[in-house]
C-alpha cells in the first residue's frame, strides 16, 4: 500500500512540481569588494555578475529533490555524505512537517546542498559571492558601515529557532534577494577555504586579521562582527555535518556578463 | 717580568674557567629545580574513574577532601536560551550547562580531566572552552571548538592548584563572554582545602543591552556599548536579584563561610565587598597567597578570589561591587542572610540617641547674662497638633531629602527594579499603618508596587514620632498621592 502511495506521489506531485521548481532568481551585477579577511587593496576581489536564488531553498523544494533523486533520501544517503542529523525534522523519507513547508530546508550537508544545485543546473555560491550580496541592505549595495544594519544582523544571529520562519516574508535587499540574514546560515561552495585556526586568538594564523578575536577589533570595524560569526560557523563544520540552523541557496553564472566582462 | 706576565695570564684563564664552571653548574641546578617542580604534579598517578559533579550557582560540588587523583569525566552542554535578566527584561544567554555563570567544576591537583563539550543542535553558533586551569594550547580552546549539533572530547591534567575562570573563546570572543559564557573551575591542593561550614559560588558579569537599564522586553546585545565598556547591568550570577529575596544565600551565626568569587567580565574589574563583614582570609587572585583581614578585594575580569570569613552576628550581609553605583543602579547586589542569636560582644547596637544641636557661641568678652530657666510643664504633649500644615510639610521635605531621597529619588519615582516608587504608589496609598510600620521596622522581601515586584531591603528609620509623621505627611501630599495627614499619635500607636 505504501509503495503504491509513493508511486502515486511520484506521478502526481513530481510533474506538477518540476514546473514549480522554476524558482525566482535575481541578477547580481558584479563588482569589486574587499572581503573581511583582507585589509589592503591587493586583497580586493572582483566578482563577475551572476544570478542568485531570491530565497533560500525550502523544505518543500528539497522534498521534490529527494523524490527525484533517491540517493539523497534519508534512508539511502551515505553517512560519508551526511551525518546522523540529516533532515532531522522529517518523518521518514518524504515527511516534511506541514508548518515547515515554506521554511528554509535545514539539517542538510554540504554534499547534499551541492548536489541539489547541480541537479538544477546551478551551483553553490562562493564565499565571496555570498558575502558580496550579503553586504547589501534594502537601499544600498554596501551597507557594511551602516551601524543599524549591522546591529540588526548581529541580533538576528542571536534569536533562537529562526529556522522555523517562512522564507520571503521580509523586505528584500537591493538586488531583490530575501533572507540572507535572519533565518539560517547558508552553505557556500568553499566554506572551509579560509583556513581559520580553531583557536580564535592565536597569532600564527595565516588569516590573522580575521581571527585575532574581539580584542583586536577596533570600534570602526564594527561591521565585521556579523561577518566574524559567519566565518566562525563556516570554519566549525565539516562537509558531512548538518545543522538546524544551516540551509542554502543556489546561484548561476550570468553568461552574458561573463562574455562582456571587458565592458567594465 | 715575562714570567710574571705569563702567570698572570694563567690566573686569568683559571678564573675564566672557574666562572664558566660555576655558571654551568648554576644553570644545571636551575633546570633540575624546574623539572622536579613540573614533575611533581604532572606525574601524579591517577587511580580510578569518577564522573564530576557539576552545580549551578550559588551551589558548589562536594569538596575533594582526601581522595586520590582520578580520571575525572566532565560532561558539559552549551545551551543558548532566553532567560530573565530583571523584572520583565529578557535576554538571550549563551551558557555552559544552562546557567550563568556556567556549572562549577571541582577537581584536585593530579586529576586527569576528560572533558566533553556538547553544542546543542538548536544553537546557532559554534563555541569552545578556554579553561584557565589548563596549561597549553589556548586552555583547550582549539581542541574543544565545536559546531552546533556536534560534540568534542579532550583531556588535560590539573597541575596547578587554584580557582580558575573558564570561558568561551570563539570569535567574536567579547560577545561570547558578554552573553554569559564563563564559569569557575577549582583545582584543590593535595589533601583538599580546609573544611568550612558553607560554600557558595558567586560570579560577577557586565551586560550590554539595547534598551537602558530596566527597559522591558527581550533585549538585544548592544555591541557599541560593549566596545565603549558602558554596561547597563553589572550583576552577580547572571541576573538582577539572583542572590536577593528568596534567592539570598544563608548561614547561621558562628559558621565559617567560603565564597568562590569569580569575575567573568567581559570588561569591568570588581571591587568585591561584603557590607558588614571582614574577610578573615582572601586567597588573592584565586592563587595560593593568603591575605588576612581584608575589607574589599579587587578581582580582575577573567580572574577570581577565594574568600573566607566567620559570620559573627545575625544580619543581612550585603554582597556588592564597591564601585558602588554598580550595586545600587546596575544590579550588583546580593544578600547573605545570617540567622541566630544576637552577639552584643561583637556588635552592641544603638545604646543612646538624641538631638545634636551645637550652639553658636558669641564670645564678645562680656559676662553671660543670668536668665531664669523655664520648665516645660507638659513634656509629653505632642507639638504637631498645634503646628500648621505648612511647617509640617517643610519639615517633612527636609527629612525626606536626608533620609529617603537617595533611594526613592527626588520626585518619589524610585529606581526600576531596585527601589519602589513613592509617587502615585498603590502600596503606599492603600494602607497608612503599613506605611508607618515600614518606617519603624524596615521592610525586607518581595512586595508589589504599581504592578512591579521589588525584592530589596529597606532599613528601619530611626526618627521620632513627630519626624516620622512629618515625612509621611510630606510624601502623602505630593506626587499624586492621596493627601493623608499622618499624626505623631498614629505613629506612636504602631510602635
Amino acid at each position: 500500500m505504501l509503495r503504491y502511495f509513493k508511486i502515486f506521489l511520484f506521478f502526481v506531485i513530481v510533474p506538477f512540481n518540476i514546473w514549480a521548481q522554476e524558482v525566482e532568481m535575481q541578477l547580481v551585477s558584479g563588482g569589486i569588494y574587499t572581503p573581511l579577511y583582507g585589509s589592503t587593496e591587493e586583497s580586493q576581489v572582483e566578482i563577475p555578475g551572476f544570478f542568485m536564488d531570491a530565497k533560500p531553498v525550502t523544505h518543500e523544494q528539497f522534498q521534490l529533490f529527494v523524490l527525484q533523486y533517491p540517493e539523497w533520501r534519508k534512508s539511502n544517503v551515505r553517512r560519508l555524505y551526511a551525518d546522523e542529523s540529516y533532515l532531522n525534522s522529517w518523518k521518514g523519507d518524504f515527511g516534511v512537517p506541514r508548518q515547515l513547508k515554506n521554511s528554509p530546508v535545514n539539517n542538510v550537508s554540504w554534499y547534499a546542498a551541492k548536489a541539489y544545485c547541480e541537479c538544477q543546473d546551478k551551483r553553490l555560491p562562493t564565499t565571496d559571492e555570498w558575502e558580496f550580496v550579503a553586504m547589501a541592505s534594502e537601499k544600498s549595495v554596501d551597507a557594511r558601515e551602516d551601524s543599524l544594519f549591522n546591529q540588526r544582523i548581529v541580533s538576528s544571529y542571536e534569536k533562537p529557532k529562526t529556522f522555523l520562519k517562512e522564507v520571503g516574508k521580509t523586505t528584500p535587499n537591493y538586488y531583490g534577494i530575501y533572507d540572507l540574514h535572519g533565518l539560517v546560515w547558508e552553505w557556500v561552495y568553499d566554506f572551509n577555504s579560509i583556513i581559520i585556526t580553531e583557536e580564535s586568538r592565536s597569532n600564527n594564523s595565516t588569516d590573522n586579521n580575521l581571527f585575532c578575536a574581539g580584542g583586536a577589533v577596533s570600534a570602526n570595524d564594527l561591521m565585521n562582527y556579523a561577518a566574524f560569526m559567519r566565518y566562525a560557523i563556516r570554519s566549525s563544520v565539516k562537509a558531512r555535518n548538518t545543522m538546524s540552523n544551516m540551509g542554502f541557496r543556489c546561484v548561476k553564472d550570468d553568461t552574458k556578463v561573463l562574455s562582456s566582462k571587458l565592458i567594465y | 717580568m715575562k714570567t710574571h706576565k705569563k702567570n698572570y695570564k694563567h690566573l686569568k684563564q683559571l678564573l675564566l674557567l672557574m666562572t664558566a664552571v660555576f655558571f654551568i653548574s648554576a644553570c644545571q641546578k636551575e633546570i633540575e629545580v624546574k623539572k622536579s617542580h613540573y614533575n611533581k604534579n604532572a606525574d601524579i598517578k591517577t587511580l580510578g574513574v569518577m564522573k564530576a559533579e557539576l552545580t549551578a550557582p550559588p551551589f558548589v560540588p562536594a569538596p575533594v577532601g582526601k581522595r586520590v587523583a582520578k580520571k575525572l569525566i566532565v560532561d558539559m552542554e552549551i545551551i543558548e536560551e532566553v532567560a530573565e535578566m530583571d523584572n520583565g527584561v529578557e535576554y538571550v544567554y549563551w551558557t555552559f550547562g544552562g546557567s550563568v555563570p556556567g556549572s562549577f567544576i571541582r577537581t584536585r591537583v593530579g586529576d586527569e580531566v576528560e572533558f566533553t563539550l556538547k553544542n546543542h543542535p538548536d544553537n546557532k553558533l559554534p563555541h569552545n572552552i578556554d579553561l584557565h586551569a589548563v596549561t597549553g594550547q589556548g586552555g583547550g580552546a582549539e581542541a574543544s571548538f565545536v559546531a552546533p549539533g556536534q560534540q568534542r572530547t579532550f583531556t588535560f591534567k590539573a597541575i596547578n592548584p587554584g580557582l580558575y575562570v573558564y570561558h568561551c573563546a570563539t570569535a567574536p570572543v567579547g560577545m561570547h563572554i558578554a552573553n554569559g559564557m564563563y564559569g569557575l573551575i577549582l583545582v584543590e591542593p593535595i589533601g583538599g582545602l580546609d573544611p568550612v561550614d558553607r560554600e557558595f559560588y558567586v560570579m560577577q558579569g557586565d551586560f550590554y543591552t539595547k534598551g537602558k537599564h530596566g527597559e522591558k522586553g527581550l533585549q538585544d546585545f548592544d555591541l557599541q556599548k560593549a566596545i565603549d565598556e558602558n554596561p547597563d547591568y553589572v550583576v552577580f550570577n547572571g541576573k538582577v536579584g539572583s542572590l536577593t529575596g528568596d534567592n539570598a544565600i544563608k548561614a547561621k551565626v558562628g559558621e565559617s563561610v567560603r565564597i568562590f568569587f569569580g569575575n567573568g567580565g567581559p570588561n569591568l574589574a570588581s571591587s568585591f565587598h561584603v557590607i558588614g563583614e571582614i574577610f578573615d582570609k582572601v586567597y588573592l587572585e584565586g592563587g595560593s597567597k593568603v591575605n588576612e583581614n581584608v575589607q574589599t578585594t579587587l578581582v580582575p575580569a577573567g580572574g577570581s578570589a577565594m574568600l573566607e570569613f566567620t559570620v559573627e552576628s545575625p544580619d543581612n550581609l550585603v554582597l556588592v561591587d564597591h564601585s558602588i553605583f554598580r550595586a545600587f543602579n546596575k544590579g550588583a547586589l546580593g544578600i547573605l542572610s545570617v540567622e541566630g542569636e544576637e552577639n552584643e560582644k561583637v556588635f552592641g547596637g544603638v545604646i543612646a540617641e538624641g538631638p545634636y544641636n551645637p550652639e553658636t557661641k558669641i564670645d564678645d568678652g562680656t559676662p553671660p547674662i543670668e536668665t531664669e530657666v523655664v520648665v516645660d510643664e507638659n513634656p509629653g504633649e505632642p507639638v504637631t497638633t498645634t503646628q500648621n500644615i505648612d511647617e509640617v510639610m517643610a519639615k517633612g521635605k527636609k527629612l525626606y531629602a536626608q533620609n529617603c531621597l537617595a533611594c526613592h529619588q527626588p520626585e518619589g519615582q524610585g529606581i526600576a527594579g531596585a527601589f519602589p516608587p513613592l509617587a502615585k504608589s498603590d502600596y503606599l496609598n492603600k494602607d497608612t499603618d503599613r506605611a508607618i510600620n515600614v518606617l519603624l521596622n524596615g521592610l525586607n522581601g518581595e512586595i508589589t508596587v504599581n504592578g512591579d515586584t521589588y525584592n530589596s531591603v529597606m532599613p528601619a528609620q530611626r526618627l521620632s514620632d513627630e519626624d516620622n509623621a512629618a515625612v509621611l505627611t510630606y510624601i502623602y501630599n505630593n506626587w499624586g498621592n492621596n493627601g493623608t495627614v499622618v499624626t505623631p499619635e498614629q505613629v506612636k500607636k504602631q510602635r
